[in-house]
């Protein structure tokens, strides 16, 4: 008797909230981080009537949110981790959206002389070559891949990351940047996380623009043959309005310390 | 030092203009863990009471689980709440995840062994002194139980406040099972880890020091509640 | 009474064991419906485990207890004072109000009722206040009020005044007196002489686990038939 009336109240503060239109949608850390949500959310409210929940997670666990049908929908940027998410059938179809740039992060000293590198991978070669200490994010996330392939790319292969300089805090990017900026070290960052950082202490921007760092942004719904449950109508009317001009409009405008952070290149 | 001075003063400044992002959070960080700890004390005071009055082989053990599970890590609670009430888990049908609910199920599972071993503790040195009175007036087990509750009602509130103490101020179960979703699953310590994160350390202490005004709050009304009462009856 | 008396109570080789040591028995007697029993004894010569196997708090290691209903229906007419009254924590009021609520009586008659009993054991005007707040003498009226109230046919002591002043005794002493009066069967252990030779009808002298002498008051006090109860009259220490 009193199990049930347990149930009965949890189910129905379970059914609380769920007025409007609502769909779940996993992002990256570094895409909120932006400040860009904040600006598309009440745009997206306003044209469709249609609630986008967040969650903000590393891209590693945003895959794994999809891929059990936890969230209607992601929004990641790792292009081998999602096409590996199509393959496996739990999602339906990709669609790039936009991207930013990965910049590099180090002390203003800049003990390894990275500023006045050719390529994103000579710097990081320089900061093995100085044994310069640096924090990775280890986290499995979207800029956590991407850096490792960046230093692949420079020749400095994980058995060459010496735990003497090269730390891994299996952290978020706020909290990798944190750590960065107490230790006085070198970090890679997505740009956005960098500029909306209050706690920079000594850390400056030492590198950036070469084109490798740009950092695709791509929308993958979560299949509904998979898990009829999930949303997939509103999926598709988000996925409409993310690569519609409205969209390009606010998504190229959005400037944070008047930098722009984003290229919109959705096809329509 | 001067981040907690500026925490002070944004702390003082968002209670002073009524910041209603800040009031829908306090609240629901209220909502949840006073949620949790009501049922957390349905179960666990009974329960408390009920091992310290009942005599069976398997007491010793069930005790020492229940303080063990008193320092279960809200992180490993919050990982397996979430791996039932995932889509592709056991309860995924009822599609609680990420909702205020699956955090009240995660912390009512964090607060029922602490309120069940706190109670436990009080009622056993109740028990011991009513024992021969309630054994010699022919009182069922139940009424045992229920008179023990009701006499031991002052020690069992502050059972429940210690689990109040633990759920308010908790984050690693509720950021995984809530998901601190922005209105709808955010509460005062996943904002805080948010604006942790951030480096904005300012705002994350200002919220702080509002969590734990709360807190002091909270037990400060039971507490003159409780008191009132005292004045009133005795 | 409507309801047929359970006693007497016919007690027949009981014993009472702890860790395999034998606390009391074997013990025989036999409980009249009426009297005023004073049970007497050297400390630690089982008093209080004797009263507690009487009244069904202890476990029979062997023996029987036979009243004349079935256990569960006289347990129901029995009551129990404590040496350290026990005090709820709750106002006088409800404490002796509890015995009544427990067992069915709706709360404002049980209320109603205790109030009358606080009054006439003098408590009246302690009826809000917390029962552990109250003096020593005022704990054990509390506790007697409280066994008396669901009016039993045999009421057990276990030497209620062993911790109270002259006054306090006296006033217990004549509540008790008014409730043996009023019908009630009473046993009571004591080892206040002079209480004994004030209370008692018959006494019962227990010796190293055993009822060693039993007899009518005057005679036992008189020409005590055992070795060991004569010392003890006289104030000798017994072992």
């Amino acid at each position: 008797m009193m199990l049930r009336t347990l149930l009965v109240a949890l189910l129905s503060l379970a059914a609380t909230g769920a007025l409007a239109d609502q769909m779940k949608l996993a992002v990256t850390t570094s895409f909120h981080n932006s400040g860009l949500a904040e600006v598309l959310l009440p745009e997206i409210r306003k044209d469709l009537g249609l609630e986008v929940q967040l969650l903000v997670v590393g891209t590693g666990q945003a895959i794994r949110l999809g891929a059990s049908g936890d969230v209607d929908a992601i929004l990641v940027h790792s292009r081998k981790a999602e096409e590996d998410f199509i393959a496996a059938g739990n999602g339906t179809h990709r669609t790039e959206i936009m991207y930013n740039d990965f910049v590099l992060i180090g002390p203003a000293a800049d003990p390894a002389g990275i500023a006045s590198a050719s390529s994103a991978a000579d710097a990081l070669g320089r900061i093995a070559a100085a044994q310069a200490p640096f924090v990775s994010r280890g986290d499995d996330s979207g800029t956590h891949k991407k850096e490792k392939s960046l230093w692949d790319a420079a020749g400095v292969g994980a058995d060459a990351r010496d735990v003497a300089w090269y730390k891994e805090v299996g952290a978020g990017m706020g909290a990798a940047l944190n750590t960065a900026s107490g230790l006085n070290t070198y970090i890679l960052s997505d740009r956005a996380s960098w500029l909306n950082f209050g706690n920079k202490g000594d850390l400056a921007l030492l590198y950036a623009g070469d084109p490798v760092l740009f950092n695709q942004y791509a929308y993958l719904p979560v299949n509904p043959a998979k898990h009829p449950h999930v949303k997939s109508d509103l999926a598709a009317r988000l996925e409409t309005w993310l690569t519609s001009d409205r969209a390009k409009a606010l998504i190229d405008g959005y400037k944070l310390n008047g930098e722009t952070l984003f290229t919109f290149n959705a096809a329509p | 030092m001067n981040e907690i001075l500026q925490g002070l003063l944004q702390a003082g400044r968002l209670i002073v203009t009524l910041d209603s992002d800040l009031i829908e959070i306090s609240l629901r960080s209220l909502r949840v863990t006073l949620s949790a700890v009501v049922i957390a004390s349905a179960i666990g005071l009974p329960l408390g009471c009920w091992l310290a009055v009942r005599r069976f082989r398997w007491r010793r053990f069930v005790i020492a689980t229940l303080n063990a599970l008193m320092g279960l890590p809200p992180v490993v609670v919050g990982l397996i709440v979430y791996l039932f009430l995932s889509r592709s888990g056991p309860f995924g049908v009822f599609g609680l995840l990420f909702t205020p609910t699956a955090m009240i199920i995660a912390q009512v599972i964090i607060l029922t062994p602490l309120i069940a071993s706190i109670a436990h503790q009080a009622i056993r040195e109740l028990w011991a002194e009513y024992h021969d009175l309630l054994i010699s007036l022919n009182t069922t087990r139940f009424q045992r139980i229920a008179t023990l509750l009701w006499d031991g009602r002052r020690a069992l509130l502050t059972a429940a406040l210690a689990g109040f103490g633990r759920g308010i101020g908790e984050v690693g179960a509720i950021m995984i099972v809530g998901g601190n979703i922005d209105n709808a699953t955010r509460v005062l310590t996943t904002a805080i880890a948010l604006e942790t994160g951030k480096g904005n350390f300012a705002l994350a202490l200002a919220l702080g020091f509002i969590l734990i005004g709360l807190a002091v709050l909270v037990n400060l009304g039971v507490h003159s509640l409780s008191r009132t009462e005292v004045s009133d009856r005795w | 009474m409507v309801n047929p008396s359970i006693l007497p109570l016919t007690v027949t080789d009981a014993t009472v064991r702890r860790r395999g040591k034998v606390l009391v028995g074997p013990v025989s007697l036999s409980v009249s419906p009426s009297g005023l029993t004073i049970v007497m004894g050297p400390n630690g010569a089982g008093k209080s485990t004797l009263l507690r196997l009487l009244h069904g708090m202890e476990r029979v290691a062997r023996g029987t207890l036979a009243w004349q209903v079935p256990e569960a229906q006289a347990r129901r007419r029995q009551a129990f004072v404590f040496q350290t009254p026990i005090m709820m924590r709750r106002s006088a009021l409800d404490n002796v109000a509890y015995p009544l609520i427990v067992h069915g009586t709706p709360r404002k008659d049980a209320r109603a009722r205790a109030a009358t009993w606080l009054d006439r054991v003098g408590l009246a005007d302690s009826a809000t206040k917390l029962a552990t707040v109250l003096s020593g003498g005022e704990r054990q009226k509390l506790a007697l009020a409280r066994a008396l109230i669901r009016d039993p046919e045999i009421l057990f002591l276990d030497e209620p005044c062993a911790n109270l002043d002259g006054r306090a005794t006296r006033e217990f002493e004549e509540i008790l007196t008014a409730a043996h009066a009023g019908g009630t069967r009473v046993v009571m252990a004591t080892h206040d002489i002079g209480q004994a030779r004030r209370l008692a009808g018959d006494v019962w002298f227990v010796y190293r686990g055993a009822l060693h002498e039993t007899a009518p008051a005057d005679q036992f006090f008189a020409a005590p038939r055992t070795r060991e109860a004569a010392a003890f009259i006289n104030g000798d220490i017994v072992e």
